[in-house]
């Protein structure tokens, strides 16, 4: 239990770390910035404690949403997010998800790219729709969610393979 | 009493969701609503403090393209100082008298959002106050949007909250800055009126009647030309002087007479109903 607390403490700060250090300022082709620090709201224990998911969910969008300069979509989209997490384990996994035992950070199945994909999905539609704000641009909106949301389904699948080995 | 107890028991996760939600969405619709009003900005210690650190290591990067253009302008200034009979060289305002100049240096920088904003390495501290002008040694970057003790933010040009009072130096016609999101290399200028002789490749400069700018700060050329249907005037594609993607040092432009200049207007001008 402590070392679980730990590890997610550790993921919170490191996350924040490499998304305001390095990924924030990658650029591609001019906008695209991946977002894989969902990871920690996505990789968060199954059974761990949901009110504490949600408030770490939303400081972690609310960091992200300081360097970032860009008020508070962030902060919305993560809480959104933590809060639609247990309903997409119910549509990725089934219905008794509770009782066996979820490993996100494990071998790629279609269960576990699913949910994946559903959580990068909705969280970047929101991101984006708050991001731009005005409804003439939501054609942009939606194709910045397209494009970002294949870079950071790559990030966070890869991530997810390079630091596989380290947990025991 | 009791049902009102259990119902929020039963409901935590909701309201509490709720709750944050609210909150962020609130910071979110205040963020969009006009200059000045965010209250999540990197004009804090914290992040500033962070994207000193992250930017330290990065300077060593371009320290010889900074040093290339440090020693450009130095050389502009030398030329100025050793003729000082040729008084029209564009780049100085003959009006800098009034103007007090901070150096600073460029820390955090977006350009791929459509609402970019900067943050530098100087705040009250130094005597930086919201609405200063920031220019480079180029032409003009943005003004200051939100201080701190240690750091400001500043609107860039690549803002759509962005706006600049400008006008074309041959023949003093006025227009506005604006930017439409599209493209870092360009900006606008709207509102430029029909009998206004534009040519591609004219040089944009800041206006008289800023109170943040020194008039003939430069911007950037006429890259193209377009007549607005709606309104019959001209919208200019302006190509900036600066490179907005890569900014190093700049310098905070301070107008002493602004107060003054302000009171004078306020009681001339009775306020609108």
């Amino acid at each position: 239990m402590n070392s679980t607390v730990i590890i997610n403490i550790l993921r919170f700060i490191l996350l924040l770390a490499i998304q305001v250090a390095v990924l924030n300022r990658l650029d591609l082709f001019g906008f695209l910035n991946p977002y894989p620090y969902i990871l920690y709201i996505l990789l968060y224990p199954v059974n761990g404690n949901k009110a504490l998911l949600l408030v770490s969910a939303f400081f972690m969008g609310l960091f992200i949403d300081m360097f970032l300069n860009t008020g508070g979509p962030h902060a919305a989209a993560s809480v959104t997010l933590a809060f639609l997490r247990p309903t997409f384990f119910k549509f990725s996994f089934g219905v008794s998800y509770e009782y066996q035992t979820i490993k996100i950070n494990d071998r790629l199945s279609p269960e576990r790219f699913s949910f994946i994909l559903i959580s990068v999905i909705t969280h970047h539609l929101i991101l984006f729709l708050l991001e731009v704000f005005r409804f003439n641009l939501i054609l942009t909106a939606l194709l910045h969610t397209l494009y970002t949301t294949l870079f950071t389904l790559v990030i966070c699948i890869i991530t997810i393979y390079l630091v596989k080995p380290a947990k025991t | 009493m009791q049902q009102i107890v259990n119902f929020l028991f039963k409901n935590s996760i909701t309201l509490l969701f709720l709750l944050l939600l609210g909150i962020s969405l609130s910071f979110t619709i205040q963020s969009h609503a006009y200059h000045r009003s965010r209250t999540i900005t990197s004009a804090n210690a914290v992040t500033g403090y962070v994207y000193g650190q992250i930017n330290k290591v990065e300077m060593y990067f371009s320290l010889s393209e900074e040093n290339q253009k440090l020693a450009s302008e130095n050389a502009l200034l030398k030329n100025m100082l050793f003729n000082k009979k040729d008084t029209v060289l564009a780049t100085v305002p003959p009006s800098l008298g009034i103007y007090k100049v901070i150096p600073g240096k460029v820390i955090a920088n977006s350009y791929s959002l459509q609402e970019n904003y900067l943050t530098i390495n100087k705040g009250t501290a130094d005597g930086v106050k919201e609405d200063m002008g920031v220019v480079s040694s180029l032409g003009v970057i943005g003004y200051i949007e939100k201080t701190s003790k240690g750091y400001s933010t500043i609107i860039s040009v690549l803002n759509k909250k962005f706006r600049l009072g400008a006008k074309i130096k041959k023949n003093n016609h006025f227009g506005t800055l604006t930017w439409n999101g599209k493209s870092t290399g360009f900006a606008q200028l709207v509102d430029v009126p029909r009998l206004a002789t534009v040519v591609k490749g004219d040089t944009i400069v800041t206006g008289a009647e800023s109170t943040i700018f020194p008039e003939n700060i430069p911007i950037g050329t006429i890259e193209k030309v377009y007549i607005d249907k709606k309104t019959n005037y001209y919208t200019l594609d302006i190509r900036l002087f600066n490179d907005m993607t890569s900014l190093g040092y700049i310098y905070i432009m301070e107008n002493k007479d602004r107060e003054e200049i302000q009171q004078l207007q306020q009681a001339t001008v009775p306020p609108n109903e």
